[in-house]
């Protein structure tokens, strides 16, 4: 019964954890998928969303700014408020960047970003980064709680599923097709282009703080690591190419897919796991150690040096990044269009495909 | 006025010749297969703890000095990670040269994931040395204060640019290169195997990075994340220069790592410009900066 009860609470925390990425998943498809902005800065909006609400809801502390004490709902509000113009003010000088160009940008003002978290130290503590953030429904009992912040947390999801899927289906959505499919034609019929490019990128960026501020309020806790690239951008990408981009269900669908794959071979591999990981990697460790010197190699059996863990169990994190990485691969080789291939408008499905996929990376 | 050569000009070249050896292979690859590799820096990752490797495995470890050592162990290195990125080009690049730009971005994103985490798991993720023990500093005129490390970097980086400047204006493959860099389309006109040039430009470019990678060990730590950390400055100082333009990289790189180190200097008052914090911020900003206001680069290079 009590390891049932440990199953019922882990399975919670699986479905907010997915659903806090489904709404950076979300945002993401509303620029790449959408509009095919390249926006390899998720981690910045989404850190931005996590320490503006948290800083503004968390109590008094002379390690950061703060005292505010607002509602969670209001700091929650103000965060997506204040992601507004900065994304604006990046939007407005990036845009017009070609595909990896933009990538290369956004990334570098991620990393900026990420700098300033950690070194405004009078503002966010640094590196030690803000505690005590509220929870919603703290005060009530065990299973309740963690039952309305997944309750929360799916509505969220299902509010923004519907109202993003509403504005694809509407005139500002079909612009955003056309932008991305043939943009020198919308532009021809007289779009201002690289206006519905920006609201795109602002929107995308709103939505990504609001899971930001989600995940601050879940975890009780920001740093600056939240806004490193692996967890907060990449992780996001492979969820989004996965999952099918363009397609909300997809965006949705491949970010509860992949969360539970993470989570779950971080969560039960070291459990279940380490004897026949074993088994897989020895001959190939075998194999190794006739060439590299015993010294500086990890053994299977003696613990490791440093962190004092087997050192197989050590691995298990890295075997996973290996494995999202290689699954990115082999959507992209095999099944290019997601899970959920992107349904398209009717007024564009007659469209040559492959000539529509080319335009999507021609030079604007 | 000595401690700005000392601490920040020195480091700053230095550092930029280490930037410009890494943004060769990326403008390269840029130039002649047109997309932005963000594998490159975990290339270098990886080149360097295949050095490390190859330098414990020197029977001559520990009877010769280390810099014998790593001048076996460094070619055989760029060797070894070239023909690896050979095999990953072939798996996961080359059935994408007829798709758009976007899906091999993506693809060397994953890249990426995979290459950091296998070294993650193979040499672990603790910090390494590549060199152990506090090597004193060579004086000049009493005044002018120089790592020998330091002094053998930069000499490195200078004969493998003049290398590279040789390769690509007196050889055949080079003259090749340069054409499909220019247009891809008249170059296979002409008859000249593009595939062949991709190789040569992978394993180029590889060299080049393992040797930045193995520089990057030796002044400072080897831990897998260092590729990925200077991936942006190199990215900056291949825009910098022009991307596609090999000789824009080297100078793009130079600017770049001193403008790092200058940044930190008391300008104004007794404390750094800009707290040390933001060092690597300067890279991103000049870049952003770059890519706003003249994205092709100082050296007038391409925008695709």
């Amino acid at each position: 019964m009590e390891q049932l009860y440990g199953y019922f609470l882990y399975s919670l925390s699986l479905l907010t954890f997915g659903g806090i990425y489904a709404i950076l998943c979300l945002g993401l498809n509303i620029q790449w998928g959408f509009t095919g902005l390249f926006n390899a800065g998720v981690a910045g909006f989404f850190a931005i969303g996590a320490y503006v609400s948290a800083i503004l809801t968390a109590p008094e502390s002379p390690r950061h700014l703060g005292g505010y004490d607002l509602p969670i709902p209001v700091g929650v509000f103000i965060a997506m408020v204040v992601c507004v113009p900065v994304a604006w003010a990046i939007g407005r000088v990036c845009i017009r960047l070609r595909s990896d160009y933009l990538a290369i940008a956004t990334l570098g003002i991620a990393e900026i970003i990420r700098l300033v978290f950690k070194n405004e130290l009078w503002a966010t503590n640094g590196a030690r980064g803000v505690s005590f953030v509220p929870k919603p429904f703290e005060a009530w009992d065990s299973p309740w709680d963690q039952i309305a912040m997944a309750l929360v947390v799916l509505v969220i999801v299902a509010l923004l599923y519907i109202a993003i899927e509403l504005a694809r289906t509407s005139p500002w959505g079909r612009l955003m097709a056309a932008i991305r499919e043939d943009e020198p034609a919308a532009l021809a019929a007289g779009k201002n282009v690289e206006r519905f490019r920006l609201e795109a990128f602002v929107i995308g960026a709103v939505v990504m703080a609001l899971g930001g501020a989600m995940m601050a309020h879940y975890i009780k806790f920001v740093d600056p690591k939240m806004a490193e690239p692996l967890k907060a951008t990449f992780l996001v990408w492979v969820m989004l190419i996965a999952g099918g981009s363009g397609n909300n269900k997809g965006a949705i669908l491949g970010a509860m897919l992949l969360w539970f794959i993470w989570s779950i071979t971080e969560t039960i591999a070291p459990i279940i796991i380490p004897d026949s990981f074993a088994h897989v990697v020895y001959p190939f460790h075998l194999v190794a150690s006739w060439f590299l010197p015993e010294a500086w190699m990890a053994t299977p059996i003696a613990p490791d040096p440093v962190t004092g863990l087997d050192s197989w169990d050590s691995k298990a994190p890295f075997l996973r990044v290996f494995l999202i990485g290689l699954a990115l691969q082999i959507v992209l080789q095999k099944f290019s269009s997601g899970i959920l291939p992107e349904q398209r408008l009717q007024s564009l499905a007659d469209t040559d495909d492959a000539s529509a996929r080319a335009a999507r990376s021609s030079p604007s | 006025m000595i401690d700005l050569l000392n601490f920040h000009i020195i480091p700053g070249l230095v550092l930029g010749s280490i930037y410009a050896l890494g943004a060769i292979g990326v403008s390269l690859v840029f130039g002649i297969l047109r997309f932005a590799n963000f594998a490159h820096g975990d290339t270098m990752t990886l080149g360097t703890y295949i050095t490390y490797t190859f330098i414990h495995l020197t029977p001559l470890y520990g009877i010769v000095a280390l810099p014998l050592a790593l001048l076996i162990a460094v070619p055989a290195a760029m060797i070894a990670t070239g023909l690896i990125v050979l095999i990953i080009d072939r798996l996961f690049y080359r059935p994408f040269r007829n798709s758009p730009v976007i899906i091999v971005v993506i693809a060397s994103f994953g890249m990426m994931l995979m290459i950091r985490s296998s070294i993650e798991m193979i040499w672990g993720p603790q910090l390494k040395a590549m060199i152990t023990g506090i090597q004193p500093p060579w004086f000049f005129f009493d005044t002018i204060r120089v790592l020998p490390k330091h002094v053998a970097i930069l000499i490195a980086a200078l004969v493998l640019m003049g290398i590279i400047h040789y390769l690509l204006s007196h050889t055949k493959i080079g003259k090749a290169m340069r054409a499909m860099a220019d247009s891809p389309d008249l170059a296979r006109v002409t008859g000249i195997d593009t595939e062949r040039v991709v190789k040569a430009t992978w394993m180029i470019g590889t060299a080049l990075a393992v040797a930045a990678g193995v520089f990057l060990a030796l002044d400072g730590q080897m831990k897998p994340l260092m590729g990925f950390s200077v991936l942006l400055a190199v990215f900056a100082s291949a825009i910098l220069g022009g991307i596609g333009r090999p000789y824009g990289a080297m100078a793009g790189g130079l600017v770049i790592g001193v403008a790092e180190e200058l940044s930190t200097y008391p300008w104004i008052g007794d404390g750094p410009l800009l707290s040390p914090g933001y060092k690597a911020g300067v890279s991103f900003a000049i870049m952003v900066a770059m890519l706003i206001w003249r994205p092709n680069g100082l050296f007038k290079g391409k925008v695709f």
